[in-house]
């Protein structure tokens, strides 16, 4: 946990904050609507004896007492997928509406892709995107169990995603849950921090850079682009939001979120940051008993 | 591909067509099925008529099930099953999910498509005890009483339902039926096949 003591100046509680990381994460299973309502699914799972407890924020996030939660039947009939907590807010910050354009330029392996399908009552495009063609494989097969049928799957490198497949050129909304340091899984993968460094961060922030630019350019003016990752460094977070406010046309806007959650930074080293960026939301650990994630919203204004 | 059984993406397309105008399968991209066969311009293509009625005759599912769906073969005789919007021929990873086999004598559906629309369906379905159900979708063949027509049947079992229904308050997902397909067999000689895809299957643990 060494790499996390630069946090500490921004984390409220910061022991609190390094005592949730060492805990290890429940199994949290997301229900999905596009085969069974969540009172259908709690019925199965109440008739087949796995004990569940619900989330208050989300009536779809359910965490369930089994270490193999692949195996229950609710997953077998693709009511259920394993998706962690806090991983279920990005999609829901995008609010998908039935019918639209989406781009999910970093897709795999499909649990946020399934997620905005059944937001959008599986109508709709969902243009699944993700560079990594064995992970692509994988997001088809969780499509597949699950029953999503609005999805067309692409293998781009979505820096510079070509709109030339299809007849339309521009989406309603663009998710982009970058590729990252991941530190906000370390409750879930204690290697997490491993390959740490900070040379590492700015790489990596170089491609999530690029990766939003990219879903802002193929967005419509009006349009909602949610950037999230699953790490806390400044780095990949507000500074990525901050390069795409100054190199394209957009804002950051406001958003609800029912669980526990701090502003997005104002500044970081010696970099500051658009006051609009308090709008993004930084969930720790600690704070709602989950993994730790960055959630920023844009909305396209050219 | 996770492995159906029966597979293989042979080259039945390469057969000579018996019309000259008839075009070859391209295998590497998305073709959307003709609307009847008489549009067909691709040597043995299924039409989406035939595929919807392929569904209806054989499992009862009506026809307007798939109103707004479209149908699209890549390889030789996948189809996939769309709700979104996309142009013809398409050269993408893939295009809503794969639901039929076809290109062969007997068409067979893909489990996940059964489970998907298999709700709606009312014939050929062969309704499995929690027992029987659990070893269908371990991959397990077993013997079975069936009156039906021989062939590919969808196996079903009741779960989660109350002896009335439950309706599903905040989807529709249950509204077709009380039984949940667990997937597609082949009932053949007394027996019920299992073709649930290896990578599908599961050792499913009741704690009750
Ligand atoms: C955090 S994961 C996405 C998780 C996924 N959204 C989900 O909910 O299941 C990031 C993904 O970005 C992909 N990726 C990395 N670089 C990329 C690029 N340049 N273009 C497209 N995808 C990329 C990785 O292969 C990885 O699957």
């Amino acid at each position: 946990m060494e790499p996390f003591e630069r946090y500490r100046p921004i984390i409220d509680d910061f022991e609190a904050f390094l005592e949730a990381c060492r805990r290890p994460l429940g199994t949290a299973v997301r229900v999905n609507t596009i085969k069974a309502s969540v009172d259908r699914t709690i019925a199965v799972l109440e008739e087949t004896g796995v004990a569940y407890e619900q989330a208050d924020w989300n009536p779809r996030v359910l965490t369930l007492e089994t270490d193999s939660p692949g195996s229950t039947w609710t997953s077998f009939h693709g009511f259920t997928y394993g998706q962690e907590e806090v991983s279920a807010v990005p999609a829901g910050v995008l609010d998908p509406q039935p019918g639209e354009r989406v781009w999910d330029a970093c897709g795999a392996p499909g649990g946020k892709t399934t997620q905005i399908a059944a937001l959008m009552d599986d109508q709709g495009t969902v243009v699944a995107n993700d560079n990594n063609l064995g992970r692509l494989s994988a997001l088809r097969f969780n499509a597949e169990r699950l029953g999503a049928t609005s999805l067309a799957v692409t293998n781009q490198d979505a820096r510079n995603f070509s709109m030339k497949p299809f007849d339309f050129d521009s989406f309603d909304r663009a998710l982009v849950d970058a590729p990252c340091s991941c530190e906000g899984t370390i409750r879930k993968n204690p290697d997490a921090l491993e390959d740490w460094s900070e040379d590492h961060l700015h790489s990596v922030a170089g491609i999530q850079k690029g990766i939003l630019r990219r879903a802002i350019q193929t967005t419509r003016e009006g349009g909602t682009v949610v950037y999230s990752t699953c790490t806390f460094a400044p780095e990949e977070n507000e500074a990525v939001v901050q390069h795409a406010l100054e190199t394209e046309s957009c804002e950051v806007v406001d958003f609800d979120l029912a669980l526990e959650h701090s502003s997005g930074l104002e500044s970081w080293d010696d970099e500051e940051f658009d006051s609009s960026l308090e709008n993004a939301a930084r969930i720790y650990p600690h704070q709602n008993d989950t993994g730790g994630f960055f959630v920023a919203k844009l909305e396209v204004t050219a | 591909m996770a492995g159906e059984r029966s597979e293989g993406d042979d080259e039945r397309a390469s057969e000579t067509p018996e019309s000259g105008e008839l075009e070859e399968n391209v295998g590497y991209r998305f073709d959307r099925l003709p609307a009847t066969a008489d549009e067909r311009r691709v040597e043995g293509r299924a039409s989406r008529e035939e595929v919807i009625e392929y569904f209806h005759d054989r499992f009862g599912i009506p026809p307007e099930t798939f109103d707004e769906y479209t149908f699209w073969e890549k390889g030789a005789g996948k189809i996939w099953v769309y709700a979104g919007e996309a142009p013809s021929p398409i050269e993408i990873e893939a295009i809503g999910m794969t639901c039929l086999r076809t290109r062969q004598e007997h068409w067979k559906p893909t489990t996940d498509a059964v489970q998907r629309f298999g709700p709606y369906a009312t014939d050929c379905v062969i309704e499995l005890s929690r027992e029987e159900a659990r070893a269908f979708t371990d991959g397990q063949d077993q013997e079975l009483e069936w009156d039906g027509d021989w062939g590919y049947l969808i196996a079903a079992h009741e779960i989660g339902v109350e002896p009335e229904g439950r309706p599903g308050r905040d989807g529709d997902a249950v509204e077709g039926g009380k039984l949940e397909p667990l997937g597609v067999g082949l009932y053949v000689h007394g027996e019920l096949q299992s073709v649930v895809p290896k990578g599908r299957q599961r050792s499913v643990s009741d704690a009750r």
